[in-house]
């Protein structure tokens, strides 16, 4: 369970996260939406407490991020960008992170298989494909066996068989009764994982609802969602007229 | 369907846990491995070399005569790699992005900085005494018969080869202390070049020792690599303690500004 509660964050003049407040239940996988720059990256660092934010709180399972006796063991987060150290072997770096919170060794090669970086764990990770470093990222997610996951656009640099596969980790880890938090920009991705949304823009809360709710009614979650953001995306490119569709 | 309650060891993640973690990032990287090696093998073969072409002091120099100072000559290069080497565990960890992994598992910043410190600080200090060591006894050996041969028991050189492999300790932790302060590699080296060499060296050029001689590379250089004291500089314990206060309020506000600023 996550709870965020009037959770603001400037960066210089810009006002990333504005009063956003919402629950992340347990056993579902909830989406958080919203356009480029509307504060889901932010959000996702403010809580995991890699940036303080400037007014409200955020808790997991009732405490903040560095207040958890072993974190690794209770969130397990894929960040946007690369986590690791490129001069490093993925096989070390899980390890390393397996040190630091008490995680039994064996759960190194459990979660590489489960990743499907085995073969190359002993490589050194700054070679690894974009895709390769998203699997390394899930890898150290899922490395303490924890209840609440966070996701910061998993599908980046995956192939079709990847989507598909963190689709149905994902789908299954939240059946086995964790806390699944999924950002992404990716429509019709969320149609296909999400049971719950947060859809934010400008980093204030703009709907936060099931999908079933969002699409009742015939519409697609397209069109719910540009009807929700209508006015709040942060970058928006023009349609040149001569490639607009005539009705 | 309920939330899956994690089975949670008792207590907490501790220092030594952070520190475990610290030691496998640090030697399961290539270039730990190489700027130590190049650090002993720099160290060893530039006291050598200044030992082999020491010549025996003129009477009038007999009393300040001190070939302990020359064998360790190679400090003067040592120190800027073990003090970059400093530097890239925790610049290199902003710079991947690795900072992020790191304290999603140890949130405690000042922790963090603590065992990055203390492996990096251990490491450092191991080797900085066998190559103090090794170079001495391995100088020893190319000395001119007309020079006197120094003994490890004659005054003071004990205390000369310890405090000076204790001084390499000592730059790796500016070095990590300057990272975390400035979290760029390219700011950081640059900076800490200008301690260890640019600032004391114009400083002396201006002024004599007046200032220069509270500046690492001179404290290391007059003050810990001697067994006998050098005049207008500070003693080998004076200059110790000075450098500790350094490394206390160096790293002391690397930990205050981690701890503030966003990751």
């Amino acid at each position: 369970m996550i709870e965020a509660r009037g959770l603001s964050k400037r960066y210089g003049p810009t006002l990333a996260v504005d009063g956003l407040g919402f629950d992340v239940r347990p056993g579902a996988v909830t989406g958080f939406l919203g356009p480029n720059g509307s504060g889901k990256s932010t959000t996702m660092r403010l809580i995991m407490g890699l940036d303080r934010p400037d007014e409200g709180t955020v808790r997991i399972d009732g405490r903040a991020y560095h207040q958890l006796p072993w974190p690794l063991r209770e969130v397990g987060a894929l960040l946007e960008a690369r986590t690791h150290h490129p001069g490093r072997s993925a096989e070390k770096h899980l390890a390393a992170l397996a040190a630091a919170n008490g995680i039994p060794r064996s759960r190194v090669g459990a979660v590489l298989d489960t990743v499907g970086l085995t073969e190359v764990a002993r490589k050194r990770a700054g070679g690894f494909s974009l895709g390769m470093a998203q699997r390394l990222g899930i890898a150290a997610a899922l490395l303490g066996d924890p209840g609440v996951l966070l996701f910061d656009e998993p599908v980046n640099g995956l192939d079709p068989q990847g989507v598909r596969w963190i689709r149905d980790l994902m789908k299954s880890l939240a059946a086995e009764g964790r806390t699944v938090l999924l950002s992404s920009h990716l429509i019709s991705e969320m149609a296909l994982t999400a049971d719950h949304l947060i859809v934010i823009g400008q980093g204030r809360l703009l709907a936060d609802t099931s999908v079933a709710e969002l699409t009742a009614g015939g519409r697609s979650l397209e069109e719910a969602f540009f009807a929700i953001t209508g006015s709040s995306a942060e970058y928006r490119g023009v349609a040149p007229a001569e490639h607009r569709r005539q009705p | 369907m309920s939330a899956v309650q994690p089975r949670l060891p008792v207590g907490h993640y501790r220092l030594t846990h952070a520190a475990r973690m610290e030691w496998i990032k640090l030697s399961s990287l290539r270039s730990t491995l190489w700027a130590l090696l190049a650090t002993v093998a720099g160290m060893i073969a530039i006291g050598v070399v200044t030992m082999a072409n020491t010549k025996a002091p003129s009477a009038d120099h007999a009393d300040t005569f001190d070939p302990v100072n020359n064998v360790l000559a190679g400090t003067a290069l040592g120190q800027v790699i073990v003090g970059v080497l400093g530097v890239l565990v925790i610049t290199g960890e902003y710079s991947s992005g690795a900072i992020r992994s790191t304290l999603a598992a140890v949130p405690n910043r000042p922790v963090l900085l603590a065992a990055k410190a203390a492996v990096l600080g251990l490491l450092t200090l191991a080797v900085g005494e066998t190559v103090t060591f090794v170079t001495f006894l391995a100088g020893r050996l190319v000395l001119t018969d007309a020079v006197p041969r120094p003994g490890l028991g004659d005054p003071g050189v004990l205390r000369a080869l310890v405090l000076s492999g204790v001084y390499l300790a000592m730059v790796g932790l500016l070095g990590l202390a300057l990272g975390a302060v400035v979290r760029h590699t390219a700011l950081a080296v640059g900076l800490l070049v200008g301690v260890l060499y640019v600032v004391p060296a114009v400083l002396a050029g201006l002024t004599g020792m007046t200032v220069a001689k509270f500046f690492p590379t001179m404290i290391a250089a007059n003050s810990l690599a001697v067994s006998k004291p050098v005049a207008g500089c500070l003693s080998p314990w004076t200059g110790f303690a000075v450098l500790c206060l350094y490394v206390a309020v160096a790293l002391g506000a690397g930990g205050r500004l981690l701890v503030r600023r966003d990751a």
